[in-house]
């Protein structure tokens, strides 16, 4: 026990140390982003704006939907699930994209990772523009609750960062996992409700394949980014369904304990692992 | 056995403090059958349980005392295992066997400009190859001016580095490298890039930090700047130790051995 502090101690210590390299790393990450490109970081404000002017305009036409404020709904839920996909696709070649460095120098590794994910959240909040566009021009009205979405923003970073240790580490052994994650991610994507809500699984009267109540209780019950999203719904838009969806402060403390778990899992393999990524990158 | 001869070479009575203390280290690597970074090849071959690895040993066996202060060159052919001891001394290979400790901060040039991102400014990659060597930004905005002064490159610095030639970039890379003196400098045979006049350059800066109480270890297949710079020296050979001790000895007896070896 008293070695398990001694060493926390030390990997804070040597945290700080590289402080000042996360914060560079991060900051050329933002720059190589739109270096040469005429719009520039305007471009995190306009591309989650106009993604969701498509959505907004192929749903409503292709659906019928009973959802509120369509187009709020939409980019709450899209900003939300773009950092997730961009975070961890990043994260996951943070290791092997640095082999070059890390074959040649000392630095903690999971630095590069940490490094990635940040950029991505750095640009998540970038993209909070387009979503205060949004409320501004569907008169949504502000309210003090709105400051709470950084309850489910930190969730959901942290959610991330684990998961983009658990497919650093991962990567570094099987490059596949950069081929399969792609798929991963597009079935996370329909199963997450972005662009629909999940009370329309209830009445759906069509005989499917899957019984849709059912495949409502799982997203509800385990798919953690319908946790965050529908926290920050709540917070932004008051989007609450009393019908079926879990009230909000149920999903605060279990997108907690999500979060921390996959820290955890995140943590527990990048270290198990990390001293074999050199024999492998 | 090679901890004996290296106290015999200084037989002082007060001694400075071990900055390197390797220990019966060895370092292992599984070398698969065929390169596995394929999953479905990984479970076939783990229910087939032909997942049969042969052990390789880079180094074995290596004991290596070092104080500060001291100069040492590594020589030895290709893959005799300079640049894995190197590496096991900065950390970046874990030892299979043994122990490697290691008191103080290190400055490794295994390659010049390593933690260059091609696509940044030369200013740019100054301050993050400053910050991968643990220097806080406050310090290299100090020690920037000095550091473009040293490599000769004030007209380049807004030019991204992957317009540089080979030679530029090994002069970046050992400005910030050098811009401090460390406790510990690592120099693998990355001289040999620059122009004469650099090389000079390179050498007398590194005198000067040997001046101020900097351990050297050193790799160049080259004699002279061994003999200019090194004290002591270790002969490695697959992996072991072949002989330590003084510069003009282990030297000596390596080009014996070199000889030997072009007669047979």
């Amino acid at each position: 026990m008293k070695k398990f502090f001694r060493l926390t101690k030390e990997r804070f210590k040597k945290f700080f140390k590289y402080w000042d390299l996360l914060m560079l790393l991060v900051q050329r990450d933002l720059k190589l982003k739109y270096r040469r490109s005429f719009l520039g970081y305007l471009w995190s404000v306009l591309n989650p704006l106009l993604s969701m002017i498509v959505m907004a305009i192929v749903f409503t036409r292709m659906f019928k939907r009973n959802i509120e404020n369509f187009p709020l709904y939409l980019i709450c839920g899209n900003i939300l699930f773009s950092f997730m996909r961009d975070s961890t696709t990043q994260a996951m070649t943070s290791v092997i994209s640095n082999a070059s460095l890390l074959k040649k120098t000392y630095v903690p590794k999971y630095i590069f990772t940490l490094s990635k994910v940040t950029s991505c959240m750095v640009n998540f909040v970038l993209s909070l523009g387009a979503l205060f566009i949004v409320m501004i021009a569907t008169k949504q009205p502000f309210r003090w609750m709105n400051f709470m979405i950084i309850v489910p923003i930190v969730e959901l970073y942290v959610f991330c960062l684990g998961l983009g240790l658990l497919l650093a580490a991962g990567t570094v052994f099987f490059r596949d996992i950069r081929n399969i994650w792609n798929v991963v991610t597009l079935a996370w994507m329909y199963l997450t409700p972005i662009f629909y809500s999940l009370d329309s699984f209830n009445d759906s009267k069509t005989k499917d394949i899957v019984d849709m109540s059912k495949l409502g209780l799982f997203i509800r019950r385990f798919n953690p980014l319908y946790m965050y999203i529908q926290q920050f719904r709540y917070f932004i838009m008051q989007y609450e369904s009393t019908l079926v969806e879990v009230p909000c402060g149920v999903l605060m403390w279990r997108g907690a304990v999500c979060a921390g778990l996959m820290l955890i899992v995140g943590l527990i393999t990048f270290n198990a692992t990390k001293n074999k990524f050199i024999l492998y990158i | 056995m090679e901890q004996i001869l290296t106290e015999q070479v200084k037989p002082q009575a007060k001694q400075p403090e071990v900055v390197i203390r390797i220990s019966d280290a060895s370092v292992r690597f599984n070398i698969a059958g065929e390169k596995l970074d394929d999953l479905k090849e990984f479970f076939i071959k783990l229910v087939k349980r032909e997942l049969r690895f042969k052990e390789f040993y880079a180094l074995k066996n290596i004991n290596l005392t070092i104080r500060k202060g001291e100069s040492w060159a590594l020589i030895g052919s290709n893959g005799a295992g300079k640049s894995t001891l190197l590496k096991l001394i900065c950390g970046i290979l874990t030892p299979y066997r043994g122990t490697v400790t290691v008191k103080g901060e290190i400055a490794p040039l295994i390659e010049l400009g390593a933690g260059f991102d091609p696509n940044l400014t030369a200013e740019e990659n100054i301050f993050i190859n400053g910050a991968i060597l643990g220097h806080s930004r406050k310090f290299m905005r100090e020690q920037y001016e000095s550091i473009v002064e040293f490599a000769e490159l004030q007209d380049f610095m807004a030019l991204p580095i992957k317009n540089y030639s080979s030679g530029m970039r090994a002069r970046l890379g050992f400005a910030v490298a050098t811009v401090t003196a460390p406790d510990i400098l690592i120099v693998d045979e990355v001289l040999a890039v620059g122009d004469a006049a650099f090389q000079q350059k390179c050498r007398d800066r590194i005198r000067e930090l040997l001046g101020r109480g900097t351990t050297l270890l050193f790799v160049s297949h080259a004699k002279p700047p061994v003999m200019e710079l090194c004290e002591k020296a270790v002969w490695m050979d697959h992996g072991e130790i072949k002989k330590i001790g003084a510069t003009e000895h282990v030297y000596w007896a390596y080009e014996q051995y070199l000889n030997e070896m072009k007669n047979k």
